[in-house]
């Protein structure tokens, strides 16, 4: 069983908000951010392949992958890492190839919990309402393709 | 942006005007004519049935030809568009952080395990 998604597309204001709990020290969840050989193992959508061509996870650091659909289609993302504290929180910018210069900016804050437990907070905040809903709604091929496998793990009996 | 995204623009352009949601809010709990829509808005009849075709233009809300009173109803399929791409948003956020649950959850296993063996 997997904690909840705490996520808020408020009207009227270009941000989407959203919380997540994890069962792992706070340290750990940063770690899985920081370093390129564990980003590429959860950051894409399933079924999406992920080459990174650099992930400098620290204040001024940068990055760019590709994301690489199941019928080849390349997406690509781009940002800066404008503020980054261990353990704490970072502050990036993020652009979407396919949407060139609508270009987000991405708040995230590590919290411990204790009993190594930890809390990501994210905050995005978006150039227009258009342009959230447009960017947003980008991710939606990804998305259906993963709604589906998960679908079929369900039927198979899988744990999903 | 596809010309797909069109009639999405236009319905959320609608949406982006407080006493348009109003409306919006009262037709969700049925239809109901243009002077009872008016009421409880400090604005002329004329400027509501202005933010009426607004809607309507967006196809959020539909109008019967019909009867003389002309009620106006949501168009629910419209305001479901709309409210889809959240969804697919969340689904892949959630996808994406139980796959953060499986890395770090490898990633202790594989600690528990070197702590139990000190070789």
């Amino acid at each position: 069983m997997s904690n909840p998604l705490k996520l808020s597309v408020p009207e009227g204001v270009p941000f989407i908000d959203y919380e997540r709990e994890f069962e792992f020290p706070v340290s750990d969840v940063f770690r899985a951010h920081k370093e390129p050989d564990l980003i590429v193992q959860w950051l894409g959508p399933r079924g999406y392949k992920m080459d990174i061509d650099h992930y400098d996870f620290r204040t001024g650091g940068s990055y760019s992958y590709l994301h690489t659909g199941p019928e080849g289609q390349p997406y690509e993302f781009k940002g800066i890492f404008h503020t980054v504290r261990e353990n704490e929180f970072a502050i990036q910018t993020f652009e979407f190839g396919g949407y060139p210069d609508v270009v987000s900016l991405e708040f995230m804050t590590f919290e411990d919990l204790g009993n190594g437990r930890s809390r990501l907070k994210g905050h995005s905040v978006y150039p227009s309402l258009e342009a959230r809903d447009g960017m947003a709604q980008s991710g939606m091929e990804g998305g259906m393709t993963e709604g589906y496998e998960r679908l079929d793990e369900l039927l198979s009996g899988a744990k999903v | 942006m596809s010309s797909d995204d069109a009639p999405l623009d236009s319905a959320f352009m609608a949406l982006a005007d407080p006493v348009r949601r109003s409306i919006i809010a009262r037709l969700s709990r049925g239809p109901a004519t243009v002077n009872e829509l008016a009421e409880p808005f400090a604005i002329t009849k004329q400027a509501v049935s202005k933010h009426i075709q607004v809607l309507e233009q967006a196809q959020l809300v539909t109008r019967t030809r019909d009867a003389q009173r002309r009620p106006v109803h949501l168009n629910p399929a419209r305001l479901e568009a709309l409210t889809a791409w959240i969804d697919q948003y969340r689904l892949v956020r959630e996808g994406q952080f139980r796959g953060l649950d499986s890395v770090l959850q490898s990633r202790a296993a594989a600690r528990g395990r070197q702590e139990k063996d000190p070789s």
